[in-house]
């Protein structure tokens, strides 16, 4: 190629890059592809899939669904979960039984991979929906599931 | 008469008034620095904003919104960061010299702020060889940025530095070539009087072929010399971790970041004194408001610094070889063609003028 075609190709090619940018600018406010992060907290419902933190839920005589099985503790890969266990008299049939005391759920070691709850056989544990879990303070990472004066459900072990 | 004048000119009489001439002159002109810093750093903060939202929207992003109304006050946070951050350094480093150079590079642009015509009045110093102490100033500021990359101890911070120094020195002539090329036309280098030839229509327009031929290599020179992509080698990320500036930290790497901006605005300003009218407006329809001088100004500059982001977000970086074959093999020689070009257009008066 000659010294002016080589001129003139080159200004060609760089306006034909910038006519591309330029409609990319141009149509940016209705194809940004970033999201915002969501200030609708109230009315955001996030999608079923979505592996915030490990929750129990309890219903309204405060009652959850752990039997104290252990087996999330074992499934766990790295050791997030621990359960505080002892045995108490069951009312009904006044024979020792085990039950949890404290649900121990460490956030700062668990990995999202969900085996504790594939693995729970009575639906105790589920995946929560909160995303906003940065604290100041690394101690509170350490949960306790349960809460306080919370006794298993009636005919969650049948 | 309009207003800016008369307040300026209200103030000055009052400073003589009340205290002996010399001691007056001093106030005043330490009165106007202050003003020019405080230009400076605000549009320094403001183009660094402007600079990241128009990166976001090119790059189909949003870009930063949260602090402030559309992101106003995020660049205020983030020198606020900047001030408060650690001044690190590497040890072996020639502690006198690493310091200094920040300051060289930031002085010389705003020395460079000094001479540009916002508006009529709005000038601080209407010096009769505007153009040629624009063209000294702005290659002082390599000066710097050698001396930071040299006195870092750094090898990336070296070769960044020396790669400036290239860069500057060989870009230098294009756009002292491109200007003198419009300088024929006006016959001065007094910035106000180039602005005074452009009231029978801009420069652009006056010298039409050379004269967009020379804008545009003052663009493409103009852009190197800031050290911006496509031409940023002195700070290549992928090849040089931040080039000359990597072993600053804190406000004196803002002053670098700062400076780098002021002078994309100076190159833009001078593009717009010397091509497009600086303060003049389009066909003179507000030629009653002389006020309005400085909204056309920073229209028609801001045009400019737009067009060198588009540059940014657009072409990939050069290397060094193509950068230097740019300079000497095509630029340069167009250059000189063109100043010909020019001088027979004015010698046989074939400009057009309104």
């Amino acid at each position: 190629m000659g010294y002016f075609s080589n001129i003139f190709n080159g200004v060609k090619t760089l306006l034909t890059g910038m006519s591309v940018t330029g409609k990319y600018f141009l149509t940016s406010r209705k194809g940004a592809i970033t999201q915002q992060y969501p200030d609708n907290r109230d009315t955001l419902k996030m999608f079923d899939r979505f592996r915030g933190e490990v929750i129990m839920p309890h219903n309204e005589n405060n009652e959850h669904r752990c039997t104290g099985c252990q087996k999330c503790e074992i499934a766990c890969p790295n050791g997030t979960i621990e359960i505080i266990w002892d045995r108490g008299i069951d009312e009904e049939t006044g024979k020792k039984k085990k039950k949890i005391d404290q649900f121990v759920y460490h956030l700062s070691m668990c990995t999202m991979c969900g085996l504790c709850i594939d693995v729970c056989p009575t639906d105790a544990i589920k995946w929560g929906q909160n995303f906003e879990n940065s604290v100041y303070d690394r101690t509170k990472l350490t949960r306790v599931l349960n809460t306080p004066g919370s006794k298993l459900q009636p005919g969650v072990e049948d | 008469m309009n207003n800016a004048l008369s307040i300026t000119r209200s103030i000055h009489d009052w400073l003589f008034s009340i205290m002996p001439e010399s001691v007056a002159s001093i106030v005043e002109m330490v009165l106007i620095a202050l003003v020019y810093l405080g230009i400076f750093a605000v549009a320094g903060l403001f183009l660094v904003l402007i600079e990241r939202r128009v990166a976001a929207w090119f790059q189909l992003r949003i870009g930063p919104n949260r602090v402030g109304y559309q992101g106003l006050l995020q660049t205020m946070a983030d020198a606020l960061k900047l001030v408060s951050k650690e001044l690190t350094g590497t040890d072996k480093a020639d502690k006198f010299l690493y310091n200094l150079a920040p300051y060289f590079v930031i002085i010389s642009s705003l020395m460079a702020l000094a001479v540009i015509p916002f508006s009529m009045e709005f000038q601080a110093f209407d010096i009769n060889i505007g153009i040629f102490f624009l063209i000294a100033i702005s290659s002082i500021g390599v000066i710097g940025i050698l001396l930071g990359g040299w006195s870092s101890n750094n090898k990336f911070a070296l070769i960044g530095a020396m790669r400036s120094g290239v860069q500057t020195i060989s870009y230098e002539l294009s756009i002292g070539l491109s200007l003198l090329t419009m300088i024929l036309l006006t016959g001065s280098l007094q910035l106000s009087e180039i602005v005074a030839v452009q009231k029978e229509g801009w420069l652009i327009v006056q010298g039409h072929i050379p004269a967009i031929i020379a804008f545009m290599i003052y663009m493409i020179a103009g852009t190197a010399e800031t050290n911006r992509a496509p031409f940023d080698m002195p700070e290549a990320e992928s090849e040089l971790g931040a080039g000359f500036h990597t072993e600053y930290s804190g406000m004196k790497f803002a002053y670098f970041f700062l400076a780098e901006f002021i002078n994309m605005f100076l190159i833009a300003a001078i593009a717009t004194t010397v091509f497009f009218g600086a303060w003049l407006s389009p066909f003179g329809i507000t030629e009653s408001i002389p006020l309005l001088g400085v909204f056309w100004f920073l229209l028609k500059t801001m045009t400019l610094v737009f067009l060198m982001m588009w540059f940014r977000w657009t072409f990939p970086r050069l290397r060094v070889d193509q950068l230097l074959t740019l300079e000497w093999k095509y630029l340069l020689p167009i250059n000189l063609v063109n100043i010909v070009i020019m001088a027979f257009l004015v010698w046989t008066n074939l400009i057009i003028k309104f």
